[in-house]
């Protein structure tokens, strides 16, 4: 058997490999650029308070979680138990983005639903959010104490996702420094 | 209870397969005649079973028997009936029956017309597409059952989805279909030929009229699904490089390869190795085009709703057809001999030349397609490949297939006068620059791209219009009928195929160098100005549909003092999902197409209307269609049929001597 | 969009045309605008969207989609181009929150090494092989015994197909 026949066979059992690792993979997934690089700047106006503007630098000094949501998600709805448990247990302050949703109806939508956020902030026209990288929403992002993103989840959060990734994370960056 | 008939007539169909994979398999080893012979009924009656089948789902459908789980989400009772049918295919499940009709289609067909076969080798062949047969009803049969009840039922089923309803669904698919899964037949003569060791001068004349039937199915299938994109998108696009598109693509390129190399196989006894490879890799690449549309492991806009389990399955199916053949290639090829010799300047060596260009062609669209998957899979971040990629890529690699193409008619098989075939082309080569340069200044578009596209577009053209000549040169003095009578069918087929892609390159060229669009908000009465045609909105109507409503705006358009056409697009929404849907409305003409689009309707109360002018669009599918009877032509050429009478003679006469 | 809402859109403007018809006649009919202010800007801005992937769609430019974030991201760059950022820093704007993926015409880096070379070596590599193998085969052709013309027509005759040429030993 001459070798060069085998290049085929050979080849293809590469290809193989690769197309059933890619089984396991979800290409819808796209990672954030921001992971490990400073937070966006922002300053936006809370939810409950219109006059009231909030920023990055209002949060630095403390790690946070930021969580993008809108009234008009139904994966948010999904999440919304784990958050107001995450809330409950108060581990962290959570800040709402209220992506592209308008002001009565996101309030609307908490006070049916209950209000797992430390403060929301307003995000009418989706600028932050395109800024942030946003491209589904909900998604959720770990900032530590210098305002830099240290992980993005995509997708509603779950609870296996808050107790296996988010609070082994949340804790290490709270023991630094 | 028809439903059940159905799945119960799928499953003795497994059974036939199987028994169509084995005994006769058994029989070509022990050289047993009776145990070859179960091969034909075997698969005629397997595909009385699967045509059964699918007359059972086929009917739910039309009937609207919402307790079948594939009728109640792919299917409505306002649906057009047109739909409801096609609607069976308009989904996973269905989809892969179609596959499996279709493939047990062509294998009745190879027990009709390739009667003359020796026995033991038909019996390999059927053995072959028997194996394949029972893959992909077991696929069906445990992921994918189109039988699944809903139960309890529901009143009203979810309607297929609306991009689906369309004439395009009627024939792209099982065209498509019959394209991908006919190269099993090609794969099934290869697969036969290594285990019999018999790859000679008569296997490759075999193998030749079904290879070139099913890249006659497959070029319908994709230039139908192109143009049926063309109208339904709504803005003129007729190919996007999307994975899905690719998946049919590849096989396409490597099919033309195929026919091209079986072509030197039969006159020449050369590339038998090649050859081989080309016929397991083009029906390799149709099944994983297979798997990448229903595994998920890409994003395409056409993708199937997905399921790790569908794709785990298919892969397996993958691993063990290709894995096995490409194996069996490795063990036996080795014992081919060369074949006749060449010479550096022949007719072989420029259908060899093609032959590689196509295939590097192929693998650098597989290299695209499965690039982004590849550095996920390694773990090096997320990519997209997309059009600028495969343009960019693509268009040096055909040009020189292109520009090669035209030559090989004129060389001489074996070996051949550089100079004399130098002689030949030279003013042809000459007339095709300067038109190249002179038609992209005239038209006012000069541009790289532009130049290169006209200038072989003129070099198939004139070198066409050469070969014809040189042809009736030959046979100076006879009359013009005894001449064209003279030049059999497969001369034609080569001809017109080369001519039709001429025609398509002109066509590619001349849309995207020269066509206009714009989109303006329109009031009823208002008038609007694209590439010399006045376009006058006259208002917009109700219309109603079965299932849908819709806006329909009516255009008049006009060019100077002369009446057009008047082009009706619509807005439409479809009832069952609420889904809106934009239906151009497209006035065809031989050197331009007029596209209209109406889009939402502003606050004002004008609409949005989107104006399009595309130059030469039609020819592209002109040059498509070109190549396909280009094909027809090669297929029914008469040498086929009247060696099969006299291998069928010999064959009588062998076995009466034995 | 509703059905009932279109409906109702459709109706008043059906009404508006019977209007205009039956009030002033044609002589209202004027030059439909355009509905960008700016044509030359929005070719710019169509001509980058066709090269930039739509997050949320299966597989569609910016350009193609209809979906809210693909319809942001355009105006995105429309607001951008008409500030006077060039093509490259809007891409730069775009890879920075998105990353390659944005991108269907992958960037020149050491991850897309292979898919941009791949190609090339696909074709240094076919070329190479054809040539090794037209030599070989050429070599063989002039080593060739010459055939005599009796030799080449039975040959021929051969490569034509009389059935014994092409028939699978029986027993």
């Amino acid at each position: 058997m001459k070798a060069k026949f085998l290049v085929p066979l050979a080849l293809f059992l590469v290809l193989v490999g690769f197309l059933g690792y890619g089984l396991t993979l979800n290409p819808r997934e796209v990672p954030s650029p921001l992971v490990d690089k400073p937070a966006p700047e922002f300053r936006l106006a809370t939810l409950a308070a219109p006059d009231t503007e909030i920023g990055l630098a209002d949060m630095r000094g403390q790690v946070w979680l930021l969580n993008v949501w809108a009234s008009w998600c139904v994966s948010c709805r999904q999440e919304h138990p784990v958050l107001m448990q995450f809330a409950r247990d108060n581990v962290v302050p959570l800040v709402g983005l209220n992506y592209k949703d308008t002001r009565p109806e996101a309030l609307g939508w908490l006070k049916e639903h209950g209000d797992p956020y430390s403060v929301s902030v307003v995000d009418a026209d989706g600028r932050v959010g395109i800024d942030f990288g946003v491209y589904g929403v909900p998604e959720t992002f770990l900032i530590d104490r210098e305002g830099v993103v240290r992980y993005k989840h995509i997708g509603p959060v779950t609870p296996e996702a808050v107790r296996d990734v988010l609070l082994p994370k949340i804790a290490e960056l709270s023991r630094a420094s | 209870m028809i439903p059940e008939l159905g799945h119960f007539s799928l499953i003795l169909a497994l059974i036939l397969s199987l028994v169509q994979a084995i005994v006769p398999m058994i029989g070509a080893n022990r050289n047993r005649l009776a145990l070859m012979a179960v091969g034909r009924p075997a698969a005629q009656g397997q595909f009385l079973f699967i045509a059964f089948a699918f007359g059972c789902l086929t009917w739910a459908f039309i009937t609207s028997d919402f307790s079948l789980q594939l009728a109640a989400v792919n299917s409505h009772t306002d649906t057009p009936l047109i739909y409801k049918i096609t609607g069976v295919w308009g989904n996973h499940e269905g989809s892969l029956l179609l596959w499996a009709l279709s493939l047990s289609l062509w294998t009745v067909a190879v027990t009709v017309f390739s009667r003359n076969l020796p026995e033991p080798f038909m019996a390999r062949v059927l053995g072959v597409l028997g194996w394949i047969s029972a893959g992909f009803l077991s696929f069906t049969l445990v992921t994918s059952n189109p039988f699944e009840r809903l139960i309890p039922a529901v009143a009203e089923g979810r309607d297929l989805n609306p991009l689906l309803q369309d004439p395009g669904m009627i024939i792209h698919p099982p065209l498509l279909y019959m394209g991908y899964v006919g190269f099993s037949v090609a794969f099934a003569f290869a697969i036969a030929a290594l285990l019999s060791g018999r790859m000679d001068a008569a296997w490759a004349r075999w193998s030749r009229p079904w290879t070139t039937v099913a890249w006659v199915f497959l070029t319908a299938g994709i230039t139908v699904g192109s143009g049926w994109a063309y109208y339904e998108l709504g803005w003129g696009g007729w190919w996007f490089w999307d994975p899905v598109e690719n998946a049919s693509f590849m096989p396409w390129l490597l099919g033309t390869a195929l026919v091209h190399s079986l072509a030197v196989t039969e006159k020449r006894g050369a590339f038998r190795s090649w050859t081989i490879l080309l016929a397991i890799s083009a029906f390799s690449l149709s099944l994983l085009g297979t798997f990448l549309v229903r595994s998920g492991v890409i994003t395409s806009v056409h993708a199937f709703a997905t399921d790790p389990r569908r794709g785990l399955f298919i892969l397996a199916l993958l691993v063990l057809v290709i894995g096995i053949s490409l194996a069996l290639f490795a063990w036996r090829a080795p014992k081919l001999a060369g074949g006749g010799s060449f010479g550096l300047v022949s007719r072989d060596s420029t259908l060899l030349g093609n032959n590689v260009l196509l295939a590097v062609a192929t693998g650098s669209v597989l290299l695209g397609t499965l690039y982004p998957m590849f550095l996920d899979a390694l773990g090096l971040g997320k990519i997209s490949v997309g059009p600028p990629y495969f343009e960019a890529v693509f268009v040096p690699l055909m040009a020189p297939v292109v520009a090669l193409m035209v030559i090989g008619p004129f060389v001489r098989w074996k070996g051949d006068d550089v100079k004399r075939v130098l002689r030949l082309l030279a003013p042809a080569i000459v007339a095709s620059l300067v038109l190249g340069v002179g038609i992209a200044f005239a038209i006012g578009h000069v541009t790289v791209r532009t130049v290169l596209g006209l200038t072989l577009a003129a070099w198939v053209l004139l070198g066409s219009a050469k070969l014809l000549a040189t042809r009736f040169a030959e046979r100076r003095g006879a009359d013009v009928g005894t001449t064209l009578r003279g030049i059999p069918a497969a001369w034609w087929g080569m001809w017109l195929a080369h001519l039709g892609i001429g025609v398509f390159i002109i066509g590619v060229t001349m849309v995207n160098s020269l066509n206009e669009r714009v989109d303006v908000k329109m009031h009823a009465g208002d008038s609007a100005h694209l590439a010399g045609y006045t376009f006058k909105f006259v208002g917009v109507a109700d219309a109603a549909g079965a299932n849908y409503d819709a806006a329909r705006a009516t255009i008049e358009v006009t060019r100077g003092d002369v009446a057009v056409a008047t082009l009706t697009p619509e807005k439409r929404v479809y009832v069952a999902q609420q889904m809106p849907m934009t239906e151009a409305a497209i006035d065809i003409g031989p050197f331009r197409d007029i596209y209209v689009n109406l889009g939402d309707q502003l606050e004002d109360g004008a609409w949005v209307v989107g104006l399009f002018y595309k130059p030469f669009i039609s020819w592209v599918w002109l040059g498509c269609l070109l190549m396909g009877i280009g094909g027809v032509f090669a297929a029914s050429d008469r040498r086929y049929r009247r060696l099969a009478q006299r291998e069928a003679a010999a064959a009588v006469a062998a076995r009466q001597t034995t | 969009m509703r059905a009932e809402v279109l409906k109702r859109s459709v109706r008043s403007a059906f009404s508006a045309v019977l209007f205009l018809v039956a009030v002033s006649g044609p002589a209202l009919a004027a030059e439909a605008e355009p509905l960008a202010n700016d044509p030359v800007l929005e070719q710019r801005v169509m001509d980058l969207s066709h090269k930039l992937r739509c997050l949320v769609c299966q597989n569609q430019t910016i350009a193609e989609s209809n979906a809210p974030l693909a319809i942001d991201l355009r105006n995105q760059v429309r607001e951008q181009f008409a500030a006077g950022k060039s093509e490259e820093a809007v891409v730069d704007y775009l890879v920075a929150r998105y990353g390659d993926f944005v991108l269907y015409l992958p960037p020149f880096k050491g991850i897309t090494l292979l898919l941009w070379l791949g190609p090339a070596l696909l074709l240094v590599a076919g070329t190479g092989w054809l040539a090794w193998r037209l030599r070989s085969r050429a070599k063989e052709a002039q080593s060739a015994p010459h055939l005599t013309q009796d030799e080449r027509a039975r040959a021929s005759a051969l490569l034509s197909g009389t059935p014994n040429s092409s028939e699978e030993p029986r027993s």
